[in-house]
């Protein structure tokens, strides 16, 4: 899958838990803009985790704030 | 006329208000004054000035009934361990004063690990000077950087802790789903070491953990599996040896974390273990090794209320009848419990929010009832909990009375 597929996919996943219905940039953060809690981060990223089959372990959740670097690191983590 | 009514606003700037380190305490600090403004007792330091039994005390003031404290079994005023406390007093003198590894290793702390061998029938006991620090020395120092923790979302701080402090990769899935476990163990890279860390009964809701099939799931991935039966000590399982006994699978389980200020009644913790391994852990683990030992009273008291725990079976039939009285009580008020059945003895109480459980919470303690109250974001999906645990001690006539109050307190507060 290439970053415009894997891109289409999270953007999909993340729609439910969008509510505000912020419009996604590479640069929305995840805290900030999506004002995601740590019980929507453990929802969200096991969506994430069961679609790709990967694991994003809390130590690469903390180095993930924006919605670009959460795109890259899927990418990555598909390609190991 | 007031001088002062033309005066121009003159704001002060007092010392403290300038931003530094404290200021991402901020929201906290006013979230509490907000509470605390509106009139409220404060849930958070509140001062027992004299406890009268373990079910007892005078608190702020008044007599109350203790419903909030995990002396599950009441063992805090038995005059055996209050007897071995002093004479331990005597003997052994108030302190170590020193790590188990150099000067603070007694008589006592040896009597204390050869008790909790025989409780656990176990091979190895490691005794450390709290609950916290057992969860958190044992963690950090099995599972390394590079090493895999796949543990519950709601895990106690102290597990969290450990996982931070050992640098390891940690992974968590949400609460008692064992498919989502399995998941996150399939996937893992092979090679790595794994630790799976779960509890018996988690102490927000009250609720236990599926064990026998999670530590099968486990053991089918190759890894170690850690519980942590801090609120299952003494009551649960056959022997009181915890939700594991309970679930028939302890003999699968590689190390056990307890504490002793719950059913044991003083304070400590400690890890039990089969690892033929396991005795290098005391030169290892760095919060058993950089930390003074308990005091001998408390080793003391803790062996004896260990010993007695062995043989408990009224005690441990009385306690599970007062939760369930207690639960099937509260339902029938119309409140709303953290679990349907009553599977340990927590009973969790839900608030609507914060503010009317600050407001029940008080209520409570006006009609003379102490409850935890617990909040955001120790809770399990930022609900606020009024935790009710119960104690052997508590008498049938006491549960009654606390019902009473609970119905009285919930109308006053518009909740039920």
């Amino acid at each position: 899958m290439n970053r415009a597929d894997v891109d289409t996919k999270i953007r999909s996943l993340i729609e439910p838990f969008n509510k505000k219905g912020i419009a996604i940039t590479d640069q929305t953060t995840f805290a900030g803009d999506l004002e995601f809690d740590s019980l929507t981060v453990m929802d969200f990223v096991a969506a994430i985790e069961d679609e790709f089959d990967i694991i994003i372990s809390m130590n690469q959740q903390a180095e993930i704030e924006t919605y670009g670097q959460l795109v890259d690191a899927v990418c990555k983590l598909q390609n190991d | 006329m007031s001088q002062g009514i033309s005066q121009p606003d003159q704001p002060v700037i007092r010392e403290g208000d300038t931003p530094d380190l404290f200021s991402k305490f901020d929201p906290l600090i006013q979230q509490r004054k907000d509470l605390l403004d509106s009139g409220i007792e404060d849930p958070f330091s509140l001062v027992m000035e004299k406890v009268l039994s373990p079910t007892s005390a005078i608190c702020n003031g008044r007599e109350t009934i203790l419903l909030g404290t995990y002396n599950y079994m009441g063992m805090t005023f038995d005059p055996d361990v209050i007897a071995a406390g002093k004479q331990a007093l005597d003997d052994f003198g108030s302190g170590t004063t020193g790590s188990r590894v150099l000067n603070g290793t007694y008589q006592g702390h040896r009597e204390v690990e050869q008790a909790l061998r025989e409780f656990y029938a176990m091979d190895h006991a490691m005794v450390f000077s709290t609950g916290y620090q057992a969860n958190l020395g044992i963690i950090s120092t099995i599972a390394g950087k590079g090493d895999y923790i796949v543990l519950d979302i709601d895990s106690h701080a102290s597990i969290w802790d450990g996982c931070a402090l050992g640098n390891a990769e940690v992974v968590p899935f949400k609460h008692n789903d064992i498919e989502a476990m399995e998941k996150r163990l399939r996937r893992i890279p092979e090679g790595a070491g794994k630790l799976v860390v779960l509890e018996g009964v988690y102490s927000m809701l009250g609720d236990v953990a599926p064990l026998k099939e999670m530590v099968a799931v486990a053991k089918r991935y190759g890894a170690m599996v850690l519980v942590d039966e801090a609120h299952s000590m003494g009551f649960i399982g056959p022997n009181g040896r915890g939700v594991a006994e309970e679930q028939g699978v302890i003999d699968e389980v590689d190390f056990v974390i307890g504490t002793f200020s719950k059913s044991v009644g003083t304070v400590g913790g400690f890890c039990v273990s089969n690892h033929p391994k396991f005795e290098i852990m005391r030169l290892v683990c760095r919060p058993y090794v950089f930390t003074a030992s308990l005091p001998p009273s408390v080793v003391a008291t803790a062996a004896t209320s260990i010993r007695k725990l062995m043989r408990n079976a009224d005690k441990r039939a009385h306690l599970w009848e007062n939760s369930k009285r207690l639960h099937a009580g509260l339902r029938k008020h119309g409140f709303q419990l953290g679990t349907k059945e009553p599977q340990s003895a927590i009973v969790a109480v839900i608030m609507p929010d914060l503010e009317r459980g600050a407001a029940m919470w008080e209520a409570l303690l006006k009609e003379g009832l102490y409850v935890n109250l617990a909040r955001p974001p120790a809770t399990p999906a930022n609900m606020t909990l009024l935790r009710c645990s119960l104690c052997a001690e508590h008498s049938e006539e006491q549960v009654e009375t606390i019902l009473g109050m609970f119905e009285r307190a919930g109308k006053r507060v518009g909740i039920i």
